[in-house]
């Protein structure tokens, strides 16, 4: 590589990496408890033991749907899901069938008594987490704009592969100078844990700015598919919220009509998922990743009739794959804690870089030069 | 002019492509499947933290 060209992925990896660094560190940071937010939550007694029931037997859907809006009267539904590994019925309501997410009420039920079921104290430290995480509280802007942190910070990786090279070429694959400087002993441990940890920070990466697009994404798919799936119902009154068909026996049309499948959730008529006219019951598979490419069956939510079910299309399949590989949440236990270290030495590759230029800034000035000694030498080795 | 020694990407580039793949391997087994496809990816997705490990032991001067 000529010198010229070095100098410019310099400047490439100088520059993005300032941008995003921050920003990545708040990721890295918010991102480890994240990862962990199951055990979490189980920890704080969310997600607990079911307590015992006298009963085995399951209430259908319509006693759970009229238990949770007896607590909230004002409110209409908006979702149902089903944990999959015990008897509960999660409902979310909202004042509008197409509330915004910040006026939900999440509640969880026990299917089998209708109890409500504790939510767990650690909830409200693992929202703000999630929101600064995901948004920095700002919504779609927030959003977009982490999306975009994420693309610059895709460009420092890129960048640091490519100058990777030139750093490497007289050193044997993995050394550490221990003996040499503070900060020649430093770039070997960013130059090893960067490019070891290469391609599962640019998935994790990558995905995470996938899964940023998530609004527009759905609008697409609502614009698109789901306006052409309902188009015989687009000029009918939306029937009234709190008087639809029994939701039990639209999810039993939905699972009759996609054998082998199991509903995930029910969104409502008049929300993002759903259409004004229908209960979209959105159908998974069973492997880990079938279980997250979605099948939505639309019942008509005025007659119970299925009037159309295919799979989601490929930009919406794309998002919903990303949300796995993004979360680590896929293979267990042993997953996420490989997922919480690979994150952990992530930290130290952009704590590291961040020394690297504060080390490299004092010592130009020092030296009252533009380039520091390290970078001289690669240019020198280079030329 | 002097003149440069090829430079070996090979030489370079070759533990790190290897670790890449192995990863991907990893990040897309348990994706797969339970049981089995979740040991694969658990023992390639440590295989980064083992070369980090082994480096910093064996490749120290």
């Amino acid at each position: 590589m000529s010198r010229s060209a070095i100098l410019a992925w310099d400047a490439v990896h100088k520059w993005t990496s300032l941008g995003c660094t921050a920003f990545l560190l708040l990721l890295c940071v918010t991102g480890l408890p994240l990862v962990f937010h199951e055990e979490i939550d189980a920890l704080t007694g969310a997600h607990a033991e079911l307590p015992a029931a006298e009963t085995a037997t399951l209430h259908d859907l319509d006693a759970v749907m009229e238990t949770a809006l007896a607590a909230r009267p004002r409110e209409v539904g908006l979702y149902m899901s089903f944990d999959e590994d015990r008897p509960v019925v999660n409902i979310t309501t909202g004042p509008r069938p197409d509330a915004p997410e910040t006026q939900m009420h999440f509640q969880p039920y026990d299917q089998r008594t209708l109890a409500p079921l504790p939510m767990g104290s650690a909830g409200g430290v693992m929202d703000v987490i999630l929101r600064l995480h995901t948004d920095l509280f700002l919504g779609l802007p927030g959003l977009l704009f982490m999306g975009f942190v994420g693309l610059v910070f895709l460009a420092a990786v890129v960048s640091g592969v490519v100058l990777y090279a030139p750093f490497m070429r007289k050193l044997e694959f993995g050394t550490v100078r221990a003996s040499r400087s503070t900060r020649t002993r430093w770039l070997d441990y960013h130059n090893l844990l960067g490019v070891v940890t290469l391609a599962w920070v640019i998935v994790v990466g990558g995905t995470g700015v996938i899964n940023t697009l998530s609004e527009p994404i759905i609008k697409i798919w609502q614009a698109d598919q789901l306006a052409e799936m309902t188009a015989p119902y687009r000029d009918l009154p939306a029937p009234p919220p709190r008087k639809l068909a029994s939701i039990d026996a639209a999810v039993k049309t939905a699972m009759a009509a996609a054998p082998g499948m199991r509903p995930q959730f029910v969104a409502f008529p008049g929300g993002s998922f759903s259409s004004r006219h229908h209960y979209a019951v959105f159908m998974q598979g069973a492997k880990p990743a079938t279980k997250k490419l979605l099948t939505p069956a639309l019942v008509d939510a005025r007659t119970g009739e299925l009037t159309a079910m295919r799979p989601m299309p490929w930009y919406a399949q794309a998002l919903l794959l990303s949300q796995p590989l993004h979360f680590g949440d896929y293979g267990g236990l042993p997953m996420k804690i490989l997922w919480g270290l690979l994150d952990v030495i992530t930290i130290v590759v952009l704590g590291s870089g961040l020394y690297l230029w504060i080390a490299k800034g004092r010592r130009s000035t020092a030296a009252g030069a533009g380039v520091a000694n390290d970078n001289r030498a690669v240019l020198d080795r280079a030329a | 002019m002097r003149r440069r020694p090829p430079l070996n990407a090979w030489r370079v580039f070759g533990a790190p492509i290897l670790i890449a793949m192995v990863s991907l391997v990893g990040l897309v087994a348990a994706l797969l499947g339970d049981g089995l496809p979740d040991w694969i990816s658990w023992a390639t997705l440590s295989v980064p933290l083992i070369v980090i490990a082994w480096a910093v032991k064996a490749r120290r001067t």
